[in-house]
């Protein structure tokens, strides 16, 4: 064991984040600065018959105003879509608008004033000429015949239908099956809601000829690619794409936004600075939102309850446009995650992207996976219910045993490691849940609604062997980048391609590089988010970071020990093979003789020197490398929620709740325990609160957060937090991600011990969020019509 | 968020705030900011001057004496909430109110002028049958609770006059208050709020008084709830008997949103009052 890796260590960040001294977007100050506004549709769709700008030009301040045409006619790109199955249609996306709007919140127009105060009076002088069109907003209406059609390059609204499985062999598996579940389900759209909201700007610089853009951005290298290959044209080498201090991303900040291709361009064009930062309102219309799925789903089983197929039949809401990721996240990161933890013979599954009027769906915390487990473990609740089984007995019968890993699945996944009665028999420890039955059986006999929701969910996280991901349909494989640079004294940079938003990566990797290499933490500094101080990095998000980001750092860290043994070699005149490198002390010492050693500091001094080293040895003691995992991790979990449901009102009450996880190894169970109940508490909120909601016409209800409901500290009991261990082979340090599962698992969980508590009134199911009406609506129709 | 442009005046006293508005017609007086600001954030509201008295000390006090609270205009919901002299509804209603930066600044006086449907405190009031204090160029006026709650963000204060005090009989002898709220799992605000207060004297109730908000255009007294249970002994199943006569007191105009029907709320009223007149009646004992 290390001094640091598995120990609970607060954050090195949070002293600057809690006395207000991060550095966001926001807080920048460029002499000369100008902010743009932009003027958005209120329509949901529309025919722009003109733009009128005069008015909004000659308002004192304002510097200049542009429409879509402008930036089109001077040579911008549309934004491009990274993920590309064949045959999928792709509609133009443009920065802004040019000749209709698809949703309401489109940009039309972009106002560059002397403070934001005048930019954001001016687009109310800014007079567009709408017609306005009939408007689809539901996943599934949208591909039926009659439709409002959304883009003309794809008919029926339908831009790509995606499949997996043998669907007549499954077909045939479930007409030979003694018991169906049958379910229609929807998973209610959702809004991110980073605490930051998102902001770009942007300083071109004449003489130099170089762009600098700072974007509260989950990867920023990737946005340089697309802004130089794609958007702008602006070569590479002469752009400089920096993520600061990112205040929350849960996925919404890693696509390629219409502000990062329109305020570089504009601060080109002006020649001066420009900067923008969201309203919160124009967050909830313009960040994309997530999940939004219409699926039919069936669950065949024996009649002890041994799952037999599954099929799955899915519309999944694209939004106006495809965004960066989204047709990957209903498809390859949805129906390959369905054989859960169980070993269901034969899967099929289908899912048809649609166009609507609605803001672009992409990936948000969990991606695909939380709409799958929530399909999975809502049919395992039903089935276990018509079976008058325990939910937990009926999971377990149909677990993939330890000794099955690896696990090839129906569909497409090798799974690395588990042991998933173990993370239950903890949970259902932890949760006491046999007296958790029997306090249910005594509230039920005193007339109350009280349920005990059950999960096991499964992740396919740590993304991911760039070859799997590519084949899957992905234009850029997943690999990352970590180097470590030990300067003369022997403190040290270490470089990473992922990018910390919350999760604090500059602690827990330093962790890492400080055990490896044997050093003080705070002899290290951990660097993101710039691409001019990093090699190419892809950055964080599907919980990649300690998997494949720290991956990279164990082997920048081996090759560094590997020189630091070799110089050592030289100095004390052994053999490199005696030498031992000891990673708690930093010190490298001839085997059998401790006394013969050299300092971890000593040699990063005789390396700049390079007056003693091996014949032919490079003087700089700096490395980098390039970690391309072989294989997925598959993080597991039990949840286990207890809830009670008000008779009069319908209102919900979270008693307790237990979470366990194997998230394989823990490089600071202190960070992971912040992201499980994180994790948890977003979950929940998809289950009882969130909805991102349009009216029929296509309106956003859910505009602001006097209409979208967060969670809140208020709704929760302690989450109580537990863990097995099960490393994973994929990496080096045998951890899996750690980020999305508590998200993943809290939305079933909860929605199944509702469920639970409905189940003596003969609920079968309702659609989230789980509101008071709603179930005071299904006490009432089971009571008859009654109150 | 950037509202328009707008000029800053700041009163020092309330002499002062009255002479500022009748200096600039087009003003809105600041209390604590956290209904106007919100408006002009979204460019509902653009007043092109705006009269801060959340520093005027003459709105600022909060005393009891003789069995009867008076509570200046100015007092934070905080210090409301954190007050033993107000009927228990009052600062139940209070503490119920946003989160504790809301609480720090907003004020009672701030919120009954606003007269969101949605707001908390109008409906205890009504239901404690407050009386609201006025000061204009013209003088003082007392208004009745019941009376200044008009329609949907309407009041009966006229243009230039200034809520003063809020005062109201403290919860006296065999007596208890209650505030029960069920919250728009967003804003918080009420969807339905239930207010009572009940004397109840051997084991009768002789004094009932209840009104109910959040679903209906402004706070709306509940006589028909109050009428079939004074002279009822104080139990369980009367005061849920007594809650549904709530209905008769709702009228045509309930509202609803995405959050909750109208038919829900209707419904509910029926339950929040029931719980409103559960925790006043224990109150009481
Ligand atoms: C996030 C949030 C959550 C909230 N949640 C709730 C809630 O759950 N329940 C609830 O009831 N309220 C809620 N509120 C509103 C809160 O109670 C406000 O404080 C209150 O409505 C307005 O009080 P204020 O002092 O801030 O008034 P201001 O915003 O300063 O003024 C509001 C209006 O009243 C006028 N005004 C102010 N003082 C006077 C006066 N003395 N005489 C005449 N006119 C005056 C102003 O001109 C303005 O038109 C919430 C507010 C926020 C921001």
């Amino acid at each position: 064991m290390g001094n640091y890796v598995g120990k609970s260590m607060k954050r090195v960040e949070d002293p600057r984040f809690i006395q207000g001294q991060g550095r966001y977007v926001a807080n920048l100050k460029i002499y000369g600065m100008t902010h743009a506004a932009i003027k958005r549709s209120p329509y949901p769709h529309a025919k722009i018959n003109s733009i009128d700008t005069a008015a909004a030009e000659a308002l004192d301040g304002v510097i200049a105003v542009f429409t879509g045409k402008d930036l089109a006619d001077s040579g911008v790109n549309p934004i491009p879509c990274g993920f590309t199955p064949p045959d999928i249609k792709l509609p133009p996306h443009h920065a802004l608008a040019i000749d209709r709007v698809r949703h309401v919140g489109d940009g039309v127009a972009v106002v560059i004033a002397e403070s934001a105060y005048i930019a954001y009076d001016a687009l109310d002088l800014i007079e567009v000429d709408y017609e306005p069109l009939p408007a689809v907003v539901d996943a599934k209406a949208a591909a039926q015949p009659g439709a409002p059609q959304v883009h003309d390059e794809v008919p029926n609204n339908v831009s790509f239908t995606w499949a997996i499985g043998d669907e007549a062999a499954v077909n045939a598996a479930l007409a030979a099956c003694d018991h169906v579940v049958e379910l229609d389900l929807i998973n209610q759209r959702l809004i991110p809601n980073a605490m930051e909201p998102r902001a770009a700007a942007a300083q071109w610089d004449s003489a130099m000829e170089q762009m600098t853009v700072w974007t509260s951005s989950q990867n920023p290298h990737t946005i340089r690619l697309l802004l130089s290959a794609f958007t702008l044209g602006i070569p590479e080498h002469k752009l400089r794409v920096i993520s600061p201090d990112v205040g929350g991303g849960f996925g919404s900040k890693i696509f390629h936004y219409a502000e990062e291709v329109i305020v570089p361009w504009a601060a080109r064009k002006i020649g001066r600075p420009v900067k923008w930062v969201a309203t919160r309102s124009e967050s909830h219309m313009t960040d994309a939102h997530g999940r939004d799925h219409v699926t039919h789903c069936k669950l065949g089983m024996s009649q002890d309850g041994i799952f037999q197929a599954l099929h799955i039949e899915n519309y999944a809401n694209m939004g106006a446009y495809l965004s960066l990721f989204a047709p990957m996240i209903p498809t390859a990161l949805y129906h390959t995650l369905m054989a859960g933890l169980y070993k269901t013979p034969v899967i099929y599954g289908v899912t048809y992207g649609t166009m609507t009027n609605t803001t672009p769906v992409d990936a948000y915390r969990g991606a695909g996976r939380p709409e799958a487990s929530y399909v999975l473990e809502r049919l395992i609740d039903i089935a276990s219910r018509d079976l008058n089984m325990d939910p937990i007995e009926m999971r377990r019968k149909n677990f993939i045993q330890p000794d099955e890993f690896p696990y090839q699945t129906p569909v497409a996944l090798i799974y690395d490691s588990g042991n998933y009665d173990a993370v239950f028999d903890t949970a259902v420890e932890m949760a006491d849940y046999s007296a958790m039955r029997a306090e249910q059986a005594a509230a039920r006999a005193a007339g109350k609604l009280v349920g005990v929701g059950v999960s096991g969910c499964i992740e396919a996280s740590g993304a991911g062997p760039s070859a799997a991901v590519v084949s899957l349909g992905a234009a850029i494989g997943l690999y990352e980048s970590g180097a470590i640079r030990v300067h003369p004294t022997g403190k040290v940079t270490v470089l990473t391609g992922a990018h910390s938003h919350g999760q604090g990566h500059e602690t827990s990797l330093a962790q890492i590089v400080g055990d490896e290499l044997g050093i003080p933490i705070s002899d290290i500094e951990v660097i993101h988010g710039d691409t001019e101080r990093l090699p190419y990095g892809v950055g964080t998000y599907a919980s990649r970071s300690m998997a494949v980001g720290g991956g990279a750092l164990v082997m920048s860290a081996q090759k560094i020990r590997d020189k630091i043994t070799r110089i050592a070699a030289h100095q004390l005149e052994a053999a490199v093979e005696d030498m031992v490198y000891d990673r708690t002390t930093g010190t490298v010492h001839v085997k059998g003789a401790p006394d013969k050693a050299k300092a971890f500091g000593e040699i990063a001094f005789a390396v700049t020197l390079a007056n003693n080293l091996p014949a032919g040895m490079e003087p700089a003691l700096e490395e980098t490398s390039y970690f391309d995992p072989p294989n997925f991790t598959f993080p597991n979990s039990a949840h286990i929620a207890k809830v009670e449901v008000d008779k009069d009102s319908g209102e919900v009450t979270l008693l307790d709740y237990v979470a366990v996880d194997d998230v394989g190894n823990i490089i600071n169970p202190l960070l992971v325990e912040g992201q499980i109940v994180g994790g948890v508490a977003q979950g929940v909120g998809q289950a009882l609160w969130e909805h991102g909601a349009y009216d029929a016409e296509g309106q956003l209800l859910s505009g602001t957060f006097m209409d979208y409901a967060m969670p809140r500290a208020d709704g929760f009991p302690q989450i109580r937090v537990g863990r097995t261990v099960t490393p994973s082979p994929s990496n080096p340090l045998g951890v899996k991600g750690a980020g999305e599962m508590g998200t993943i698992a809290g939305t079933v969980t909860v929605v199944n011990a509702v469920m639970d508590a409905l189940a003596p009134l003969g609920v079968r199911h309702l659609d989230m969020p789980l509101t008071a009406e709603k179930i005071k609506a299904a006490i009432a129709a089971a009571n008859g019509g009654s109150n | 968020m950037y509202p328009p442009k707008f000029d800053y005046l700041r009163a020092d006293s309330a002499a002062n705030a009255l002479e500022l508005l009748a200096a600039n017609p087009d003003a809105k007086v600041m209390a604590g900011g956290h209904s106007l600001i919100p408006a002009m954030n979204l460019r509902l509201a653009d007043p092109g001057t705006i009269i801060d008295i959340g520093r005027v000390a003459d709105f600022k006090f909060l005393s009891a004496n003789d069995g009867y609270v008076g509570i200046g205009s100015g007092t934070t919901h905080a210090e409301v909430a954190a007050s033993s002299d107000v009927p228990s509804a009052l600062s139940e209603a209070a503490g119920l109110i946003g989160d504790p930066q809301v609480r720090n600044r907003g004020t009672v006086g701030g919120n009954i002028a606003h007269a969101d449907p949605a707001s908390d405190l109008p409906t205890v009031l009504v239901a404690l049958d407050a009386t609201i204090s006025t000061v204009s160029g013209s003088g003082t006026r007392m208004i009745k609770a019941g009376d200044f709650f008009v329609d949907l963000f309407e009041t009966a204060l006229n243009d230039g006059e200034l809520v003063a005090e809020i005062s109201m009989n403290q919860d006296g002898a065999n007596t208890g208050s209650a505030y029960a709220k069920l919250s728009n799992p967003a804003s918080r605000y009420a969807m339905v709020g239930a207010a009572a207060r009940v004397t109840v004297e051997g084991g009768v109730f002789t004094a009932v008084s209840v009104a109910v908000g959040g679903l209906t255009p402004k706070a709306q007294a509940a006589p028909s709830v109050g009428a079939a249970l004074v002279g009822q002994a104080a139990t369980a199943d009367n005061i849920a008997a007594a809650a549904a006569a709530v209905q008769n007191d709702l009228g045509d105009d309930v509202m609803g949103d995405i959050h909750a029907s109208a038919d829900y709320r209707r419904q509910m009223a029926t339950v929040f009052v029931k719980r409103a007149l559960t925790k006043a009646t224990e109150r009481a004992g």
